[in-house]
């Protein structure tokens, strides 16, 4: 295991903000398209993270037009020049894929954390 | 020097210069010592001969350890010689260790793959099986007809057939190295290797 992490050790980032399953996040990604290179926005509700160390991936649904449209990110990913996590969600379970039965201003549903004083 | 010993560590995944991720393997390579020197003129062939993981004198046979004392190495697990030009100029002592390996050559590995017991024709030939529905009853992971009955009235050779599938010499082509740890003696190689982990595996140089 001691060889293992001294390989992938390289690969991971600590600027990743802590934030969970319910949140919503604002993601600044890398996109390549031909020759030039320009971030896009992805913004939406983290539906759930897996994984551990490099292998570590996170789901984030938004509704675009009234559909749905959900990217799996890698933690670690190089391509993440940002992440912003806008509003941490207060939610009861690890994995939010009841969100994707849910029609409507499902983002709405999810209350905000309180912040503990 | 175009072969080396190593023992598979572990896949995980690393990202490349673009950013996109791909699995590897790492391994532990080496340092290996040769054992043997085989040259044309004596032999008939040219090759190295070099072992890997030291062990207790007690673990190996008695005319394998005057092997090792002969060229003044420990005893090791593993043992093999890999075919040179003729021109090394190792000599047996001497040690051979990752540095041979630059990132983005291209290697083969051999290894022996798991093995996956006595398999059934579905997994270990890929047959379709019988249907799953309209009535069947035990034949949905059947081989199906083995040969026909008047002609030529008995199975062909080679016909594929449940039995023991895995634990096989398996070598994989044209491996991609991501990676070389001079320190710690590891090599990190894109994509898939043959065997579990802590299998001995061999590295070559693809041709």
């Amino acid at each position: 295991m001691e060889l293992l992490s001294s390989v992938t050790a390289r690969h991971l980032r600590e600027d990743i903000p802590q934030f969970g399953p319910g949140d919503t996040v604002r993601l600044h990604v890398k996109v390549i398209e031909g020759e030039k290179e320009r971030i896009q926005i992805f913004q939406g509700i983290v539906l759930q993270k897996r994984g551990e160390g490099v292998s570590k991936t996170f789901t984030v649904r938004r509704l675009t037009g009234g559909i749905g449209v959900e990217r799996i990110f890698p933690l670690h990913s190089p391509n993440i020049t940002k992440i912003e996590v806008r509003r941490s969600g207060n939610v009861r379970r690890a994995k939010l894929f009841y969100l994707r039965t849910k029609k409507g201003k499902k983002a709405a549903r999810i209350a905000e954390k309180r912040i503990q004083p | 020097m175009n072969g080396i010993i190593g023992r598979k560590v572990a896949m995980t995944q690393t990202f490349k210069d673009n950013g996109n991720s791909v699995a590897a393997t790492v391994i532990q390579v080496g340092p290996c010592p040769v054992v043997g020197v085989k040259r044309k003129e004596k032999h008939g062939y040219d090759a190295v001969q070099l072992g890997f993981g030291e062990t207790k004198p007690k673990n190996v046979t008695r005319p394998l350890r005057a092997i090792f004392e002969k060229a003044k190495v420990p005893p090791m697990k593993a043992l093999k010689e890999f075919h040179t030009e003729g021109k090394e100029q190792l000599k047996p002592g001497d040690w051979v260790n990752v540095e041979i390996f630059k990132v983005g050559e291209k290697v083969n590995i051999q290894g022996v793959s798991k093995g996956k017991g006595f398999a059934g024709s579905i997994k270990r030939w890929g047959f379709a099986g019988g249907p799953k529905t309209h009535g069947q009853s035990d034949r949905h992971r059947a081989p199906g007809s083995i040969g026909g009955s008047s002609s030529p009235s008995r199975v062909w050779k080679g016909q594929r057939m449940a039995g023991r599938m895995g634990a096989a010499n398996v070598t994989v082509k044209n491996l991609e190295v991501l990676e070389v740890d001079l320190e710690r003696n590891l090599i990190v190689i894109k994509g898939a290797v043959p065997g579990p982990r802590k299998g001995i595996v061999f590295l070559r140089r693809s041709t």
